[in-house]
C-alpha cells in the first residue's frame, strides 16, 4: 500500500482511473488512449536521446505526481500573488490544470470572440476542438506531449471569429499548487484565431509551496490567413517545481505569429516551440528570455518548419545565467525544397554570471531550398569589464553597475514586446529575479 | 589635492610607470604630453582605478586621502573625474539614466539631497548647452552609435553635470576635428574653476592652444622628463618628442 512505484509505469493505474472517470466523445477518447499507449512504450526521455541529451528528466521520471481530481479551494488573494496584476482585462484562471470560474471573466471582449475552457467545450460542443487537438502536438514521439494528451480534460479554448480584432490581450493563469504531495497539472490551450482576425493570449505559469510539482502544458495554436496572433509564456513556477511546455502553430498565407518565452524560475524547465510556416507569405518571431540560478536547468528548443515560399522567421533568445545553472539552446529550421526565398535569422545569446553556470547551444539548419538566406549565430560571454569600469567611474557602485548592464542585457528583448502593460510586468518581475552574479554580492 | 609620490605601476609583467612625481593644486590645470607607449594612459587609469593595472610602487593622495585605497565608483564620489580616451558604449543604458543615478550617488556621498527628475531635466538642460548637445544623445543608450565627436562631447558634458574638483582629460582631443575641438575644448574652459583642477593628457599640442595648461609635463618611459609652462608644448610642436627620448630613461616600456 505505502509503496509508490516510480517512472512511466505509475500512471498506468492513474490512466485507467481517470478514463473510467472522464468521459470523452468517442473520437477524442481513441486519441486518449492511444496517447497513453504511447507514453507507456516511451516511457520519460533519458539522456541517451539525443533531443534529450542535455535534459536530464530523471527527478521527474522518479517523483510519483498525482493529477489531482478535485479543485482546490483557491482565493483571489492567494491568486494575486501570482498572476500579472497589471494584466486586469479578460482571464481563465487555472488551479492545478482545473478551470476556476470563479477567478475568471470575459468581461471586454467583443462579440466574435470566446474564451471557454476545454471541459466547458467538450461537454457542450466537441466538435469545435476535435479535429485540432493531438493535430499539431503529436504524441508519437513525444513522452510529455503523450502523458498530457492521454490526461486531456481541461484548458482553455480560444475562438476569434474571422476579421475580428481583440485590443486586450486574453490572459490563461494557470496556477499550480502543492497538496499532499506532488501535484501533477496537465493543462492544454487551444487557440483557433480565423482569418484576418487578431488577437494576444498571455500565458502564465506560477506555482507555490516547497513540494516538487509537474507543470506540463501543451497550447496549439492554428493562425489563420491574413490572422495576426501575439502570444507570450511568463513562466514563474515554484524552486522546486517541473514544467514541460509545448507551443505548436501552424501559420496561414501571409499571418504572423509571434511567441515570447520568458523563463524566471522553476528546478526544470523545457519550453519547445514549433512552428510550421504553412502558407506564402508568413511572417513568425520566437523569442525567449531565461534566467537562470542555483541549481536550475532551462531548456529552449525551438522548430520553425518553411513549409512554403516568401516566408520570415526571426528568433532571438537571451539568457542570464547565475550560480551553477544550466542552459539548453536548441533551434532547428527546415527550409523545404518549395521554401525559396525564405528569409531565416535565429540568433542565441547567453550571459554567463559565475564560473559553475553553463550553456550549451546548438543551431539545426536543414536546408532543402536554393533561394534563401538563413542566419544564425550564438554569442555566450561574460559581462563587459571595460563597461563595468566606466559605469563605476561615473560614480556607481558595482552591484549597481552590474545590475545595470545585466538588466541592459535584457532589455533589448523586452523592446520586442508590444504591449506596453505585458512589457512593463514582465519587465518588473524580471527587475526582482534577475541575478547579479557573485561580484555584486561582496559589494555592499 | 593631487600628490603623486614615486608612482610605479605595472599592467601584467610590463612595467609602465617608473616613478611619477607630481603635484596638483586647486584651479591648476597640467598638461601631460608624450609619445606613444610613454604611460600617459596608464597614468590616467592608475588614478580613476582601472582593473588590470599594478600599483608596484609609491603613492597617491587625492584631498589628504590615499587614493590608490579606494574604488573607482569611491574616487568618482570623491570628485575624480576621468574622461575615457575611448568613451564604451553601452547598449540598454539610457545616457540619461546613467547621468541621474551618478549625480545622485555624488550628492549621497556629499550629503546634498538626491536631485528628482524635474530638477535633474533642468540641470541637464543647462549643461547642455555648454556642450552644443543634442538633446536626443539624452535618449540614446549611452555612447552607442555616436560619432567621435559626439562622444568626446558627451564626456565634457557628464563632467559638466558631475562637477568633480579633479578631471582627468585623456586624450579627448584624439579624433576630433577643429569644429569639435573648439566645442570640447569650450566646454571644458567653461567648467574651469579655482576649486576645480585639471590634468589634460594629450599626444598633441593642438589642444592647448585651446585649453591653455598652466603647466606642461613631458612623460618619457613612464617617468616625467621635463616640466615647464605653456611655452614647453609649443617647443614640443616645434622639436617634436626625439630630443627628450634622447635623455637617459630609467627603463622603457
Amino acid at each position: 500500500m505505502t509503496q509508490i512505484a516510480t517512472g512511466a509505469e505509475s500512471y498506468a493505474a492513474q490512466f485507467a482511473a481517470f478514463a473510467q472517470s472522464t468521459p470523452l466523445p468517442s473520437g477524442l477518447a481513441s486519441l486518449r488512449d492511444d496517447a497513453f499507449n504511447c507514453f507507456d512504450r516511451l516511457g520519460f526521455p533519458t539522456t541517451r536521446l539525443e533531443e534529450w541529451r542535455f535534459s536530464n528528466v530523471a527527478p521527474i521520471a522518479d517523483t510519483p505526481f498525482v493529477t489531482s481530481v478535485t479543485t482546490p479551494s483557491y482565493g483571489q488573494g492567494a491568486l494575486d500573488a501570482l498572476y500579472l496584476p497589471e494584466l486586469d482585462g479578460p482571464r481563465l484562471v487555472f488551479v492545478n490544470g482545473l478551470f476556476i470560474p470563479a477567478l475568471s471573466t470575459t468581461d471586454g471582449l467583443p462579440s466574435g470572440v470566446r474564451a471557454r475552457s476545454l471541459a466547458e467545450v467538450l461537454a457542450s460542443d466537441p466538435e469545435t476542438v476535435q479535429p485540432h487537438l493531438g493535430r499539431l502536438a503529436r504524441i508519437e514521439n513525444h513522452a510529455f506531449t503523450a502523458l498530457n494528451t492521454a490526461f486531456l480534460r481541461d484548458g482553455a479554448v480560444i475562438e476569434v471569429a474571422e476579421g475580428v480584432v481583440v485590443d486586450a490581450p486574453i490572459h490563461l493563469v494557470f496556477v499550480t499548487t502543492g497538496g499532499d504531495g506532488p501535484v501533477l497539472s496537465q493543462p492544454r490551450a487551444l487557440v483557433l484565431a480565423a482569418a484576418n482576425s487578431q488577437v494576444r493570449v498571455v500565458e502564465s505559469h506560477a506555482g507555490e509551496g516547497d513540494t516538487p510539482y509537474l507543470n506540463n502544458t501543451l497550447t496549439e495554436v492554428v493562425v489563420g490567413d491574413g490572422a495576426v496572433v501575439d502570444h507570450y509564456a511568463v513562466v514563474r513556477e515554484a524552486d522546486t517545481a517541473f514544467r514541460i511546455g509545448g507551443l505548436f502553430a501552424l501559420l496561414g498565407r501571409a499571418s504572423n505569429f509571434s511567441s515570447h518565452a520568458i523563463t524566471l524560475s522553476g528546478a526544470i524547465v523545457r519550453h519547445e516551440a514549433g512552428v510550421v510556416l504553412n502558407g506564402e507569405g508568413g511572417v513568425c518571431t520566437l523569442n525567449g528570455l531565461y534566467l537562470g540560478n542555483g541549481r536550475q536547468l532551462v531548456d529552449n528548443q525551438t522548430t520553425i518548419d518553411h513549409a512554403q515560399p516568401h516566408c520570415d522567421s526571426h528568433e532571438l533568445y537571451k539568457g542570464i545565467l547565475d550560480g551553477r545553472s544550466r542552459a539548453v539552446f536548441n533551434g532547428k529550421i527546415i527550409v523545404r525544397l518549395d521554401a525559396q526565398k525564405t528569409d531565416a535569422k535565429q540568433s542565441n545569446k547567453a550571459l554567463l554570471l559565475s564560473e559553475g553556470a553553463q550553456v550549451t547551444t546548438k543551431p539545426q539548419l536543414e536546408i532543402f531550398a536554393d533561394d534563401v538566406k538563413c542566419t544564425h549565430g550564438a554569442t555566450v560571454g561574460q559581462l563587459d569589464e571595460e563597461a563595468l569600469f566606466y559605469l563605476r567611474s561615473r560614480a556607481l557602485s558595482e552591484a549597481q553597475a552590474r545590475q545595470l548592464l545585466i538588466h541592459a542585457f535584457a532589455a533589448d528583448l523586452l523592446g520586442h514586446i508590444k504591449v506596453a502593460a505585458v512589457r512593463h510586468q514582465i519587465d518588473t518581475l524580471l527587475t526582482e529575479r534577475l541575478p547579479v552574479g557573485a561580484g555584486g554580492a561582496e559589494h555592499r | 589635492m593631487l600628490e603623486i609620490r614615486d608612482l610605479h605601476a605595472a599592467a601584467g609583467d610590463r612595467q609602465i610607470l617608473n616613478g611619477i612625481n607630481l603635484t596638483v593644486n586647486a584651479g591648476e590645470v597640467h598638461a601631460i604630453m608624450g609619445p606613444n607607449g610613454s604611460g600617459k594612459s596608464t597614468l590616467a587609469g592608475v588614478l580613476a582605478g582601472r582593473d588590470g593595472l599594478e600599483v608596484t610602487a609609491g603613492t597617491v593622495t587625492f584631498k589628504g586621502q590615499d587614493l590608490l585605497d579606494l574604488e573607482p565608483e569611491e574616487r568618482a564620489r570623491e570628485g575624480l573625474f576621468l574622461a575615457f580616451q575611448y568613451p564604451v558604449e553601452i547598449p540598454g543604458v539610457n545616457n540619461a539614466y546613467l547621468l541621474k543615478a551618478g549625480l545622485n550617488e555624488v550628492r549621497k556621498h556629499r550629503g546634498e539631497p538626491e536631485l528628482d527628475a524635474m530638477d535633474f531635466m533642468t540641470l541637464i538642460r543647462e549643461r547642455m548647452k555648454l556642450l552644443e548637445m543634442d538633446d536626443t544623445l539624452l535618449s540614446r543608450p549611452v555612447n552607442e552609435g555616436f560619432s567621435g565627436g559626439e562622444k568626446k562631447r558627451n564626456e565634457i558634458f557628464q563632467m559638466a553635470v558631475l562637477e568633480p574638483t579633479l578631471a582627468i582629460l585623456d586624450e579627448t582631443d584624439s579624433g576630433l576635428d577643429i569644429d569639435a575641438l573648439k566645442t570640447v575644448a569650450g566646454g571644458v574652459n567653461a567648467l574651469r574653476d579655482p576649486a576645480r583642477s585639471m590634468v589634460v593628457v594629450t599626444h598633441y599640442q593642438r589642444l592647448l592652444n585651446y585649453i591653455v595648461p598652466d603647466f606642461v609635463h613631458v612623460l618619457s618611459g613612464g617617468r616625467i622628463v621635463k616640466s615647464g609652462g605653456k611655452e614647453l608644448a609649443l617647443e614640443l610642436e616645434e622639436k617634436g618628442y626625439g630630443w627628450i627620448e634622447t635623455e637617459p630613461a630609467a627603463a622603457s616600456a
